[in-house]
């Protein structure tokens, strides 16, 4: 916290150079003496260490980069979690409907929809495709109609393995018809977010889907229908400044990342290190921006309770 | 011109600020100050004037144009507070029936300790939900930089317009060359991919008007670009105006709805 105080203290007028994962600027700097220091530079050893590392990780095997197990990655189960440490594995979408919709009740909306090109970006087709061959998605978000716990809800789930969940057209627009098919039937919405933000490749198209989004939530909204974000790791950038932070009710997994400015930006702003607790969910909730952090496991039990707390029939009572 | 060239405009210290336009465009402004919360962010600025005989609300992100200014002004990079700002300002004038002009002139939201930790992400995002609902006329001018969030958090209205020489992008050229490149050298490159200037997004439907400066930038000769400002703000809140409050609303909806491209 001292560290926090002495960061805020020294409230920094100064330019950014922009670098990862973010929505700002560049100026000219102003020079400061701090700004000759070197940077300790953890994270780039951290990386060359993994590297040499993962040539001795046998196939079907992953390292845990909490506590460094190497791990059967069978163990790590369908929540994808460290056996060892109880590290939280990223979890595509796929897996993720699947750990949170009722068994079989997921009807997925708009699969055939995916991204053209619209400022005519260089290799940006090539791009799409080489990820949709891989991950077998279309693009970074499932959106659909399911139930949780038997209660009926539309569900949105974001996925960190296509191009960084970034936040496309396609994305905006799944994510908008999603809203705009809840307001029309009267249904909760559930979006679990992670992204690295905008979607570079779409430039200013990109940047309009977080209007497109959050014109869609406030209809939802003045419905006075129930929407409830959870926020996975990471959710940062454009997708932090649009819908992730317009739930009624904002969850978080434990220790996940999230915030608006890439660490390194503010980094390079400030001219300081930042601790390491800095944008997690932890200090998000400490300082008011979510309701509750809630483990894992216990989602599927939590989002339940709160679609019946919110009157929402059980599917097949209303 | 290159898209870079004109980014350098944009960026020109000497380039007139929104408080240069606020004052020679409305009569009577009285500045507003605070956001009810924290504190007064004076990288925004906001209050209450006079267009002609209309009483209107105007916002907009404040540069400096000297070191001591900018500083004052956070080089115009607005805290989480500024936004706040502007969004009690905006209610206001909803309840009191006045027409909202905003200037945008930011190369982005601060990105610094206080304002994540005081939400930086949740203020942009709660401007873009409550604009698109306001029940009065509204219209944002870029008249610099348009930088990303921080600059769409003032520019969820019914019309965008910019300078000739503004620009308005999803990310700095630095920013998006250093993302994609790992070359924050090559900015001139990504200025031209990125489609940022005034005619590009004319062209792409993002802004609906793009108003003329003179050769070399509006600070040449400011009040030519100020009068037509002026002229164009009068004509347009007059339509605006005429228009009944769900027309208004749905246009604004459909405005934002339309963007993105995408096939299925």
């Amino acid at each position: 916290m001292k560290l926090l105080n002495n960061i805020k203290s020294g409230i920094d007028k100064i330019t950014v150079d922009n670098l990862k994962g973010k929505v700002t600027a560049i100026k000219d700097a102003i020079p400061t003496p701090e700004k000759k220091e070197k940077k300790e530079k953890p994270k780039k050893a951290e990386k060359s260490a993994d590297k040499d590392n993962k040539e001795e990780i046998p196939d079907g095997f992953i390292k845990c980069p909490s506590c460094s197990a190497v791990i059967d990655k069978k163990d790590l189960g369908a929540l994808k979690i460290c056996p060892k440490c109880a590290k939280l594995f990223r979890m595509n979408a796929k897996d993720r409907v699947k750990a949170i919709a009722d068994k079989g009740s997921f009807d997925e909306f708009d699969i055939n929809m995916e991204s053209v090109n619209p400022l005519n970006f260089p290799d940006y087709e090539v791009k799409i495709k080489s990820l949709q061959e891989k991950t077998g998605l279309k693009d970074a978000v499932k959106t659909g109609r399911c139930t949780i716990g038997g209660r009926p809800c539309v569900l949105g789930v974001m996925d960190s393995g296509f191009m960084m969940g970034s936040l496309g057209s396609v994305v905006g627009e799944k994510l908008t018809r999603a809203f705009e098919y809840a307001t029309e039937n009267k249904l909760p919405v559930i979006i679990f977010t992670c992204s690295g933000g905008a979607r570079m490749q779409e430039g200013i198209v990109s940047l309009m889907q977080m209007a497109k989004v959050s014109a869609a939530a406030a209809k939802h909204s003045d419905a006075g229908l129930l929407y409830v974000t959870v926020l996975t790791d990471p959710t940062t950038g454009g997708v932090t400044a649009s819908y992730a932070m317009l739930g009624d009710i904002i969850l978080s997994e434990p220790k996940t990342l999230i915030g608006f400015a890439g660490r390194r930006v503010i980094e390079g702003t400030i001219k300081q290190k930042l601790p390491d607790d800095f944008q997690t969910s932890e200090f998000l909730l400490e300082h008011g921006f979510i309701d509750a952090i809630v483990d894992r496991e216990n989602l599927p039990d939590v989002l339940a309770n709160i679609l019946k707390l919110h009157n929402v029939e059980k599917a097949g009572e209303a | 011109m290159p898209a870079y060239d004109k980014v350098k405009i944009a960026r020109k210290v000497s380039r007139p600020t929104a408080l240069d336009y606020i004052n020679h465009i409305f009569d009577d402004f009285m500045e507003l100050h605070g956001d009810r919360g924290f504190r007064d962010d004076s990288a925004i600025v906001g209050g209450i004037a006079m267009l002609g005989d209309i009483p209107v609300t105007v916002t907009g992100v404040q540069k400096g144009k000297t070191m001591e200014e900018n500083i004052k002004r956070n080089f115009g990079q607005p805290h989480p507070e500024g936004y706040r700002k502007a969004l009690r300002l905006m209610k206001q004038a909803e309840k009191f029936h006045r027409p909202i002009i905003n200037f945008i002139n930011t190369s982005g939201a601060y990105p610094g300790v206080g304002a994540e930790e005081r939400g930086q992400g949740e203020a942009i995002a709660r401007n873009l939900m409550e604009m698109i609902d306001l029940k009065v006329p509204t219209i944002s001018i870029v008249i610099g930089e348009g930088g990303s969030g921080g600059a769409l958090a003032l520019a969820v209205t019914d019309r965008v317009w910019m300078l000739e020489n503004s620009v308005y992008a999803v990310l700095s050229p630095e920013g998006f060359a250093s993302i994609l490149w790992k070359d924050a050298k090559r900015a001139k490159e990504a200025a031209d991919v990125m489609k940022i200037t005034a005619e590009d997004l004319f062209e792409l439907g993002v802004v609906e008007k793009v108003i003329k400066e003179v050769d070399g930038g509006a600070q040449n000769d400011f009040g030519f670009t100020a009068n037509l400002i002026k002229s164009k703000l009068e004509t347009e809140l007059a339509e605006l105006m005429a228009k009944d409050i769900d027309t208004l609303l749905s246009e604004r909806y459909s405005r934002f709805r339309s963007f993105g491209e995408f096939k299925e």
